[in-house]
Protein backbone atom coordinates (compact mmCIF):
# COMPACT_ATOMS: atom_id res chain seq x y z
CA UNK A 1 0.00 0.00 0.00
CA UNK A 2 1.23 3.17 -1.07
CA UNK A 3 2.04 6.06 1.42
CA UNK A 4 -0.55 8.34 1.23
CA UNK A 5 1.50 11.69 1.67
CA UNK A 6 3.70 10.49 -0.92
CA UNK A 7 1.03 9.83 -3.48
CA UNK A 8 -0.42 13.36 -2.12
CA UNK A 9 2.52 15.19 -3.65
CA UNK A 10 2.80 12.64 -7.16
CA UNK A 11 -0.50 14.49 -7.72
CA UNK A 12 -0.16 17.29 -9.82
CA UNK A 13 -2.19 19.69 -7.70
CA UNK A 14 0.24 19.29 -4.29
CA UNK A 15 3.26 18.43 -6.19
CA UNK A 16 5.01 21.29 -4.83
CA UNK A 17 3.40 21.52 -1.55
CA UNK A 18 5.80 22.49 0.91
CA UNK A 19 6.95 19.64 3.10
CA UNK A 20 5.60 20.85 6.58
CA UNK A 21 2.24 21.36 4.93
CA UNK A 22 2.18 17.48 3.53
CA UNK A 23 1.16 15.67 7.08
CA UNK A 24 -1.59 18.34 7.45
CA UNK A 25 -2.92 17.25 4.38
CA UNK A 26 -2.05 13.64 4.17
CA UNK A 27 -3.66 13.52 7.43
CA UNK A 28 -6.96 14.41 6.02
CA UNK A 29 -6.70 12.34 3.02
CA UNK A 30 -7.43 8.48 1.93
CA UNK A 31 -6.90 6.17 -1.17
CA UNK A 32 -9.96 5.09 -3.06
CA UNK A 33 -10.85 3.35 -6.08
CA UNK A 34 -14.27 3.84 -8.06
CA UNK A 35 -15.63 1.08 -10.65
CA UNK A 36 -16.75 1.83 -13.67
CA UNK A 37 -20.25 3.46 -13.42
CA UNK A 38 -20.03 3.76 -9.49
CA UNK A 39 -21.25 7.31 -8.18
CA UNK A 40 -18.75 9.19 -6.27
CA UNK A 41 -21.41 11.28 -5.12
CA UNK A 42 -24.71 12.18 -5.67
CA UNK A 43 -26.71 15.81 -5.94
CA UNK A 44 -28.09 16.68 -2.06
CA UNK A 45 -25.76 14.42 -0.84
CA UNK A 46 -23.23 16.69 2.16
CA UNK A 47 -20.06 17.75 0.02
CA UNK A 48 -17.38 15.93 2.96
CA UNK A 49 -14.63 15.27 0.47
CA UNK A 50 -13.17 16.49 -2.86
CA UNK A 51 -11.05 14.18 -4.66
CA UNK A 52 -7.58 14.67 -6.62
CA UNK A 53 -7.89 12.11 -9.47
CA UNK A 54 -4.77 9.82 -10.31
CA UNK A 55 -6.20 7.77 -13.15
CA UNK A 56 -9.64 7.53 -14.67
CA UNK A 57 -12.67 10.09 -15.68
CA UNK A 58 -15.93 11.15 -13.90
CA UNK A 59 -18.57 13.14 -15.80
CA UNK A 60 -20.04 15.59 -13.57
CA UNK A 61 -23.89 14.94 -14.02
CA UNK A 62 -27.63 16.51 -13.96
CA UNK A 63 -30.83 15.21 -13.86
CA UNK A 64 -33.75 17.05 -14.74
CA UNK A 65 -37.15 15.74 -14.44
CA UNK A 66 -38.55 14.33 -18.01
CA UNK A 67 -35.09 14.73 -19.66
CA UNK A 68 -32.00 12.79 -20.45
CA UNK A 69 -28.98 12.84 -17.72
CA UNK A 70 -27.02 15.95 -19.16
CA UNK A 71 -23.32 16.37 -18.77
CA UNK A 72 -22.04 19.57 -18.39
CA UNK A 73 -17.87 18.74 -17.38
CA UNK A 74 -15.43 15.62 -17.27
CA UNK A 75 -12.76 15.36 -14.49
CA UNK A 76 -9.70 13.40 -15.39
CA UNK A 77 -5.97 12.56 -14.91
CA UNK A 78 -4.86 14.93 -12.61
CA UNK A 79 -7.52 17.28 -11.98
CA UNK A 80 -9.56 18.55 -8.82
CA UNK A 81 -12.92 17.63 -8.51
CA UNK A 82 -15.21 19.57 -5.63
CA UNK A 83 -14.95 22.96 -4.70
CA UNK A 84 -17.98 23.03 -2.25
CA UNK A 85 -14.95 21.32 0.43
CA UNK A 86 -14.39 25.34 0.88
CA UNK A 87 -17.84 25.86 2.23
CA UNK A 88 -18.98 24.25 5.55
CA UNK A 89 -22.55 22.28 5.27
CA UNK A 90 -22.56 22.67 1.64
CA UNK A 91 -23.90 19.82 -0.01
CA UNK A 92 -23.13 18.65 -4.01
CA UNK A 93 -25.57 19.93 -6.70
CA UNK A 94 -24.93 17.50 -9.44
CA UNK A 95 -23.76 13.76 -9.12
CA UNK A 96 -20.33 12.21 -10.06
CA UNK A 97 -20.06 9.19 -11.97
CA UNK A 98 -16.83 7.21 -13.10
CA UNK A 99 -16.75 6.59 -16.30
CA UNK A 100 -13.82 4.20 -16.22
CA UNK A 101 -11.91 2.49 -13.42
CA UNK A 102 -10.98 5.39 -11.07
CA UNK A 103 -8.26 6.04 -8.77
CA UNK A 104 -8.49 8.87 -6.02
CA UNK A 105 -7.13 10.61 -3.01
CA UNK A 106 -10.14 11.81 -1.26
CA UNK A 107 -9.40 14.35 1.12
CA UNK A 108 -12.09 14.80 4.27
CA UNK A 109 -13.19 18.53 3.63
CA UNK A 110 -14.31 19.14 7.74
CA UNK A 111 -10.69 17.92 8.86
CA UNK A 112 -8.89 20.17 6.02
CA UNK A 113 -10.86 23.22 7.27
CA UNK A 114 -10.17 22.79 10.72
CA UNK A 115 -6.54 22.59 9.89
CA UNK A 116 -6.81 25.90 7.94
CA UNK A 117 -8.38 27.69 10.79
CA UNK A 118 -5.55 26.60 13.33
CA UNK A 119 -3.02 27.48 10.47
CA UNK A 120 -3.01 30.19 7.85
CA UNK A 121 -0.22 29.80 6.59
CA UNK A 122 -2.02 26.25 5.32
CA UNK A 123 -5.24 28.18 4.40
CA UNK A 124 -3.85 30.72 2.43
CA UNK A 125 -1.48 27.37 0.06
CA UNK A 126 -4.62 25.87 -0.19
CA UNK A 127 -6.45 29.21 -1.25
CA UNK A 128 -3.64 29.98 -4.06
CA UNK A 129 -4.39 26.40 -5.06
CA UNK A 130 -7.95 26.35 -5.90
CA UNK A 131 -8.46 30.27 -7.07
CA UNK A 132 -7.31 29.74 -10.46
CA UNK A 133 -9.33 26.49 -10.81
CA UNK A 134 -12.39 27.85 -9.76
CA UNK A 135 -11.62 30.63 -12.46
CA UNK A 136 -11.04 28.57 -15.10
CA UNK A 137 -13.75 26.50 -14.27
CA UNK A 138 -16.03 29.78 -14.61
CA UNK A 139 -14.47 30.71 -17.69
CA UNK A 140 -14.84 27.29 -19.11
CA UNK A 141 -18.80 27.41 -17.77
CA UNK A 142 -18.96 30.63 -19.23
CA UNK A 143 -17.88 29.45 -22.87
CA UNK A 144 -20.35 26.57 -22.49
CA UNK A 145 -23.36 28.71 -21.35
CA UNK A 146 -22.75 30.82 -24.34
CA UNK A 147 -23.38 28.04 -27.28
CA UNK A 148 -20.90 29.15 -29.34
CA UNK A 149 -20.77 26.39 -31.85
CA UNK A 150 -24.39 26.36 -32.33
CA UNK A 151 -24.90 30.00 -34.05
CA UNK A 152 -21.47 31.14 -35.25
CA UNK A 153 -18.25 29.16 -36.70
CA UNK B 1 -23.23 21.58 -70.37
CA UNK B 2 -24.41 23.87 -72.54
CA UNK B 3 -24.03 26.85 -69.87
CA UNK B 4 -20.58 26.40 -69.29
CA UNK B 5 -19.28 26.34 -73.21
CA UNK B 6 -20.98 29.24 -73.60
CA UNK B 7 -18.99 30.77 -70.14
CA UNK B 8 -16.12 30.06 -71.52
CA UNK B 9 -16.74 30.62 -74.77
CA UNK B 10 -17.10 34.39 -74.50
CA UNK B 11 -15.30 35.12 -70.87
CA UNK B 12 -11.64 34.64 -69.92
CA UNK B 13 -11.72 31.51 -67.30
CA UNK B 14 -8.84 33.75 -65.67
CA UNK B 15 -10.80 36.69 -64.31
CA UNK B 16 -10.96 36.21 -60.74
CA UNK B 17 -14.69 38.03 -60.62
CA UNK B 18 -16.05 35.42 -63.11
CA UNK B 19 -17.39 32.54 -61.31
CA UNK B 20 -16.19 28.40 -63.02
CA UNK B 21 -19.84 26.76 -63.49
CA UNK B 22 -18.80 23.21 -61.88
CA UNK B 23 -21.16 19.90 -60.75
CA UNK B 24 -21.66 18.51 -57.09
CA UNK B 25 -20.42 14.90 -57.59
CA UNK B 26 -21.28 14.02 -53.84
CA UNK B 27 -23.44 15.57 -51.24
CA UNK B 28 -22.66 14.36 -47.71
CA UNK B 29 -24.93 14.61 -44.38
CA UNK B 30 -21.97 15.71 -41.14
CA UNK B 31 -24.84 17.30 -38.52
CA UNK B 32 -28.13 18.36 -38.26
CA UNK B 33 -27.51 21.59 -40.32
CA UNK B 34 -24.19 21.04 -41.94
CA UNK B 35 -22.83 18.80 -45.02
CA UNK B 36 -19.80 18.70 -47.32
CA UNK B 37 -20.21 18.84 -51.03
CA UNK B 38 -17.77 17.53 -53.48
CA UNK B 39 -17.87 19.59 -56.47
CA UNK B 40 -15.70 18.81 -59.67
CA UNK B 41 -12.84 20.81 -59.36
CA UNK B 42 -12.16 21.11 -63.72
CA UNK B 43 -9.12 21.57 -65.33
CA UNK B 44 -9.36 25.26 -64.33
CA UNK B 45 -9.02 24.73 -61.23
CA UNK B 46 -5.67 26.28 -59.28
CA UNK B 47 -3.76 23.98 -56.54
CA UNK B 48 -4.80 25.26 -52.87
CA UNK B 49 -3.05 26.18 -50.05
CA UNK B 50 -4.42 24.74 -46.73
CA UNK B 51 -6.33 27.96 -45.03
CA UNK B 52 -7.77 29.55 -48.05
CA UNK B 53 -11.37 29.97 -49.45
CA UNK B 54 -13.51 29.29 -52.82
CA UNK B 55 -16.52 31.75 -53.44
CA UNK B 56 -19.11 29.43 -54.25
CA UNK B 57 -22.27 31.09 -56.11
CA UNK B 58 -25.77 29.19 -55.45
CA UNK B 59 -27.11 30.61 -58.84
CA UNK B 60 -29.75 32.88 -58.58
CA UNK B 61 -29.33 33.52 -54.99
CA UNK B 62 -26.12 34.99 -53.97
CA UNK B 63 -22.35 34.22 -53.22
CA UNK B 64 -20.57 33.37 -50.17
CA UNK B 65 -17.15 32.29 -48.62
CA UNK B 66 -16.83 28.54 -47.98
CA UNK B 67 -13.38 27.48 -46.55
CA UNK B 68 -11.48 24.85 -48.80
CA UNK B 69 -11.73 21.43 -46.37
CA UNK B 70 -10.46 18.57 -48.42
CA UNK B 71 -6.99 17.28 -48.97
CA UNK B 72 -4.93 19.49 -50.98
CA UNK B 73 -3.04 16.28 -52.51
CA UNK B 74 -6.26 15.37 -54.18
CA UNK B 75 -6.53 17.98 -57.17
CA UNK B 76 -10.12 16.41 -59.14
CA UNK B 77 -12.31 17.71 -56.34
CA UNK B 78 -13.10 20.57 -54.28
CA UNK B 79 -14.29 19.84 -51.04
CA UNK B 80 -16.46 22.34 -48.75
CA UNK B 81 -18.52 21.50 -45.53
CA UNK B 82 -21.05 24.42 -45.31
CA UNK B 83 -23.41 25.41 -42.56
CA UNK B 84 -26.64 26.28 -43.75
CA UNK B 85 -27.34 29.78 -41.44
CA UNK B 86 -29.08 32.06 -44.28
CA UNK B 87 -30.07 32.27 -47.51
CA UNK B 88 -27.60 31.25 -49.41
CA UNK B 89 -25.82 29.05 -47.57
CA UNK B 90 -29.01 27.09 -47.18
CA UNK B 91 -29.35 26.86 -51.26
CA UNK B 92 -25.92 25.33 -51.16
CA UNK B 93 -26.89 22.88 -48.56
CA UNK B 94 -29.63 21.95 -51.07
CA UNK B 95 -27.78 20.83 -53.68
CA UNK B 96 -27.83 17.39 -54.78
CA UNK B 97 -25.01 15.22 -57.05
CA UNK B 98 -25.28 16.78 -60.44
CA UNK B 99 -26.70 20.29 -59.38
CA UNK B 100 -24.78 22.98 -61.13
CA UNK B 101 -22.84 25.99 -58.75
CA UNK B 102 -20.29 28.61 -59.50
CA UNK B 103 -16.94 28.41 -57.54
CA UNK B 104 -14.16 31.56 -57.99
CA UNK B 105 -10.79 31.22 -56.00
CA UNK B 106 -9.04 30.01 -54.45
CA UNK B 107 -8.62 32.89 -52.37
CA UNK B 108 -6.62 33.91 -49.44
CA UNK B 109 -3.54 33.62 -47.10
CA UNK B 110 -3.19 30.14 -45.48
CA UNK B 111 -1.97 28.55 -42.50
CA UNK B 112 1.91 29.20 -42.03
CA UNK B 113 2.46 24.79 -43.05
CA UNK B 114 6.27 25.68 -43.95
CA UNK B 115 6.74 28.23 -40.71
CA UNK B 116 5.78 25.44 -38.29
CA UNK B 117 8.41 22.80 -40.02
CA UNK B 118 10.46 21.74 -36.95
CA UNK B 119 7.68 22.63 -34.58
CA UNK B 120 5.09 21.20 -32.28
CA UNK B 121 2.14 21.93 -34.21
CA UNK B 122 -1.24 22.79 -31.98
CA UNK B 123 -4.19 22.55 -34.05
CA UNK B 124 -7.17 23.88 -32.17
CA UNK B 125 -10.55 23.85 -33.52
CA UNK B 126 -14.11 24.81 -32.57
CA UNK B 127 -17.34 23.65 -34.16
CA UNK B 128 -16.98 24.19 -38.22
CA UNK B 129 -13.58 25.72 -37.19
CA UNK B 130 -12.44 21.92 -37.83
CA UNK B 131 -13.32 22.53 -41.75
CA UNK B 132 -10.29 24.89 -42.45
CA UNK B 133 -8.10 23.28 -40.34
CA UNK B 134 -8.60 19.94 -42.35
CA UNK B 135 -6.62 20.52 -45.49
CA UNK B 136 -3.75 21.56 -42.94
CA UNK B 137 -3.88 18.43 -40.65
CA UNK B 138 -3.96 16.81 -44.17
CA UNK B 139 -0.75 17.69 -45.14
CA UNK B 140 1.00 17.61 -41.78
CA UNK B 141 -0.02 13.92 -41.75
CA UNK B 142 1.49 13.29 -45.45
CA UNK B 143 4.48 14.87 -44.64
CA UNK B 144 4.57 13.62 -40.67
CA UNK B 145 8.61 13.55 -40.42
CA UNK B 146 8.53 17.31 -41.30
CA UNK B 147 6.99 18.28 -37.56
CA UNK B 148 7.41 18.00 -33.84
CA UNK B 149 4.69 16.70 -31.39
CA UNK B 150 1.03 17.30 -33.56
CA UNK B 151 -2.26 17.76 -31.36
CA UNK B 152 -5.87 18.67 -32.35
CA UNK B 153 -7.82 20.09 -29.47
CA UNK B 154 -11.47 19.78 -30.89
CA UNK B 155 -14.73 21.39 -29.21
CA UNK B 156 -17.98 21.24 -30.59
CA UNK B 157 -21.23 21.28 -28.94
CA UNK B 158 -22.62 17.72 -28.30
CA UNK B 159 -21.08 14.73 -29.61
CA UNK B 160 -23.83 14.38 -32.83
CA UNK B 161 -22.37 17.53 -33.67
CA UNK B 162 -18.70 15.97 -34.58
CA UNK B 163 -17.94 17.17 -37.52
CA UNK B 164 -15.65 14.25 -39.52
CA UNK B 165 -16.47 11.61 -36.80
CA UNK B 166 -14.60 8.83 -38.82
CA UNK B 167 -11.47 10.47 -39.84
CA UNK B 168 -10.82 11.82 -36.51
CA UNK B 169 -11.39 8.01 -35.27
CA UNK B 170 -9.38 6.99 -37.99
CA UNK B 171 -6.61 9.46 -36.99
CA UNK B 172 -6.69 8.79 -33.52
CA UNK B 173 -5.43 4.79 -34.20
CA UNK B 174 -2.12 6.62 -35.34
CA UNK B 175 0.94 6.88 -33.02
CA UNK B 176 2.01 10.04 -33.98
CA UNK B 177 -0.78 12.30 -33.55
CA UNK B 178 -2.90 13.05 -30.62
CA UNK B 179 -6.56 13.66 -31.34
CA UNK B 180 -8.98 15.02 -28.20
CA UNK B 181 -12.40 16.03 -28.65
CA UNK B 182 -14.56 18.04 -26.13
CA UNK B 183 -17.95 18.65 -26.42
CA UNK B 184 -19.90 21.30 -23.96
CA UNK B 185 -22.67 18.77 -22.68
CA UNK B 186 -23.60 14.90 -23.51
CA UNK B 187 -26.77 13.54 -23.34
CA UNK B 188 -26.21 10.36 -24.09
CA UNK B 189 -23.69 7.76 -24.14
CA UNK B 190 -20.23 9.68 -24.39
CA UNK B 191 -16.99 8.64 -22.80
CA UNK B 192 -14.88 11.45 -23.94
CA UNK B 193 -14.29 14.92 -22.15
CA UNK B 194 -16.60 17.48 -21.36
CA UNK B 195 -15.88 20.87 -21.33
CA UNK B 196 -14.73 23.74 -23.15
CA UNK B 197 -11.55 23.86 -25.46
CA UNK B 198 -9.44 25.60 -23.30
CA UNK B 199 -9.35 22.87 -20.57
CA UNK B 200 -7.72 20.21 -23.07
CA UNK B 201 -5.24 23.12 -24.02
CA UNK B 202 -4.15 23.56 -20.22
CA UNK B 203 -3.90 19.45 -20.14
CA UNK B 204 -1.85 19.23 -23.27
CA UNK B 205 2.26 19.04 -22.89
CA UNK B 206 4.23 20.60 -25.77
CA UNK B 207 7.35 22.73 -25.98
CA UNK B 208 5.74 26.28 -26.58
CA UNK B 209 9.17 27.74 -27.46
CA UNK B 210 9.33 25.12 -30.47
CA UNK B 211 5.33 25.23 -30.94
CA UNK B 212 2.78 27.29 -33.22
CA UNK B 213 -0.98 27.20 -32.89
CA UNK B 214 -3.30 26.80 -35.65
CA UNK B 215 -6.60 27.62 -34.41
CA UNK B 216 -10.25 28.25 -36.57
CA UNK B 217 -13.68 28.41 -34.18
CA UNK B 218 -15.92 31.27 -33.25
CA UNK B 219 -13.90 34.50 -32.71
CA UNK B 220 -15.22 34.31 -28.73
CA UNK B 221 -13.71 30.77 -28.67
CA UNK B 222 -10.73 32.23 -30.61
CA UNK B 223 -9.93 34.81 -28.13
CA UNK B 224 -9.95 32.45 -24.98
CA UNK B 225 -8.01 29.95 -26.62
CA UNK B 226 -5.12 32.24 -27.72
CA UNK B 227 -5.12 33.75 -24.10
CA UNK B 228 -4.97 29.72 -22.82
CA UNK B 229 -2.01 29.24 -25.74
CA UNK B 230 0.03 32.04 -24.00
CA UNK B 231 -0.39 31.02 -20.78
CA UNK B 232 0.82 27.87 -21.45
CA UNK B 233 4.15 29.55 -22.58
CA UNK B 234 3.30 30.32 -26.52
CA UNK B 235 4.50 33.84 -28.19
CA UNK B 236 2.04 35.90 -30.32
CA UNK B 237 3.74 35.59 -33.29
CA UNK B 238 3.15 31.69 -33.13
CA UNK B 239 -0.10 31.66 -32.60
CA UNK B 240 -2.54 31.65 -36.01
CA UNK B 241 -6.29 32.40 -36.21
CA UNK B 242 -8.26 32.07 -39.19
CA UNK B 243 -11.05 35.12 -39.22
CA UNK B 244 -14.07 35.58 -40.59
CA UNK B 245 -15.86 38.48 -41.97
CA UNK B 246 -18.72 39.10 -44.78
CA UNK B 247 -16.85 39.21 -48.41
CA UNK B 248 -17.78 40.00 -51.90
CA UNK B 249 -15.34 40.72 -54.15
CA UNK B 250 -12.66 38.13 -52.23
CA UNK B 251 -9.63 39.69 -54.07
CA UNK B 252 -8.98 42.84 -51.98
CA UNK B 253 -10.96 45.67 -53.88
CA UNK B 254 -14.31 46.56 -52.42
CA UNK B 255 -13.56 47.05 -48.50
CA UNK B 256 -16.44 44.71 -47.56
CA UNK B 257 -13.80 42.44 -45.45
CA UNK B 258 -11.80 45.06 -43.80
CA UNK B 259 -10.62 44.43 -40.24
CA UNK B 260 -8.80 47.28 -38.83
CA UNK B 261 -5.94 47.68 -41.29
CA UNK B 262 -6.61 44.13 -42.64
CA UNK B 263 -8.76 42.79 -45.39
CA UNK B 264 -9.37 39.67 -44.51
CA UNK B 265 -9.94 38.05 -48.05
CA UNK B 266 -6.44 38.93 -49.21
CA UNK B 267 -4.22 39.36 -46.07
CA UNK B 268 -6.43 37.02 -44.37
CA UNK B 269 -8.56 34.75 -43.48
CA UNK B 270 -5.30 33.25 -41.78
CA UNK B 271 -3.58 36.18 -39.41
CA UNK B 272 -0.79 36.40 -36.86
CA UNK B 273 -2.45 36.98 -33.01
CA UNK B 274 0.09 39.59 -32.48
CA UNK B 275 -1.40 41.28 -35.82
CA UNK B 276 -4.70 41.24 -34.46
CA UNK B 277 -4.60 41.11 -31.28
CA UNK B 278 -5.95 44.37 -29.72
CA UNK B 279 -8.52 44.19 -32.77
CA UNK B 280 -10.12 41.12 -31.06
CA UNK B 281 -11.14 43.27 -28.32
CA UNK B 282 -12.81 45.87 -29.99
CA UNK B 283 -16.82 45.89 -30.18
CA UNK B 284 -18.36 46.83 -33.82
CA UNK B 285 -15.76 45.66 -35.90
C1 LIG C 1 -12.91 33.06 -45.06
C2 LIG C 1 -14.23 32.48 -44.71
C3 LIG C 1 -14.38 31.11 -44.70
C4 LIG C 1 -15.62 30.55 -44.40
N1 LIG C 1 -15.75 29.20 -44.40
C5 LIG C 1 -16.97 28.64 -44.19
C6 LIG C 1 -17.14 27.23 -44.28
O1 LIG C 1 -16.21 26.48 -44.54
N2 LIG C 1 -18.37 26.75 -44.08
C7 LIG C 1 -19.45 27.56 -43.77
O2 LIG C 1 -20.56 27.04 -43.62
N3 LIG C 1 -19.29 28.88 -43.66
C8 LIG C 1 -18.10 29.44 -43.88
N4 LIG C 1 -17.95 30.80 -43.81
C9 LIG C 1 -19.11 31.60 -43.40
C10 LIG C 1 -20.05 31.88 -44.55
O3 LIG C 1 -19.40 32.62 -45.54
C11 LIG C 1 -21.24 32.66 -43.99
O4 LIG C 1 -21.92 31.82 -43.13
C12 LIG C 1 -22.13 33.18 -45.09
O5 LIG C 1 -22.05 34.56 -45.12
C13 LIG C 1 -23.58 32.82 -44.92
O6 LIG C 1 -24.30 33.44 -45.96
P1 LIG C 1 -25.85 33.35 -46.05
O7 LIG C 1 -26.30 34.17 -47.20
O8 LIG C 1 -26.29 31.94 -46.04
O9 LIG C 1 -26.36 33.99 -44.72
P2 LIG C 1 -26.43 35.54 -44.38
O10 LIG C 1 -27.62 36.13 -45.04
O11 LIG C 1 -25.09 36.16 -44.61
O12 LIG C 1 -26.70 35.43 -42.85
C14 LIG C 1 -27.96 34.91 -42.37
C15 LIG C 1 -27.93 34.88 -40.88
O13 LIG C 1 -26.90 34.00 -40.44
C16 LIG C 1 -25.96 34.68 -39.64
N5 LIG C 1 -24.63 34.23 -40.03
C17 LIG C 1 -23.85 34.70 -41.04
N6 LIG C 1 -22.70 34.04 -41.09
C18 LIG C 1 -22.74 33.14 -40.11
C19 LIG C 1 -21.85 32.14 -39.66
N7 LIG C 1 -20.66 31.94 -40.19
N8 LIG C 1 -22.25 31.36 -38.65
C20 LIG C 1 -23.45 31.53 -38.07
N9 LIG C 1 -24.32 32.47 -38.43
C21 LIG C 1 -23.98 33.25 -39.43
C22 LIG C 1 -26.15 36.16 -39.94
O14 LIG C 1 -25.83 36.93 -38.79
C23 LIG C 1 -27.60 36.24 -40.25
O15 LIG C 1 -28.38 36.34 -39.09
C24 LIG C 1 -16.72 31.38 -44.09
C25 LIG C 1 -16.56 32.77 -44.10
C26 LIG C 1 -15.34 33.31 -44.41
C27 LIG C 1 -15.18 34.78 -44.41
S1 LIG D 1 -14.21 41.07 -49.94
FE1 LIG D 1 -13.80 42.82 -51.15
S2 LIG D 1 -12.05 43.60 -50.20
FE2 LIG D 1 -12.33 41.73 -49.18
Amino acid sequence: MADTGQVLVEHKFFSDLEEAFRPLVGGCAKMIIFEAGQYLFHDGDPAEWFYLVRYGRVALEVVAPGRATLTFQTIGESDVLGMFWLMPQSHWTHDARALELTHAIAINANCLRQKCERDHDLGYDLMKRFVPILLRRLESAQLQMLDVYGHSK
Amino acid sequence: MAIQNELTATLPITDPMLPRLTRVLVRRREGPETLTLELEAGAAAPAFLPGQFNMLYAFGIGEVAISMSGDPAVADRLVHTIRAVGETSTALTRLEAGDHVGVRGPFGAGWPMEAAYGCDVIVVAGGLGLAPLRPALYRILAERERYGKVVLLYGTRSPTDILYRHELERWRRRLDVQIEVTVDYANGPWHGHVGSVTTLIRRTDFDPLHGIAMVCGPETMMRVTALALKEAGLKEDAIYLSMERNMKCAIGFCGHCQFGPHFICKDGPVLRYDRLGDLLRLKEI
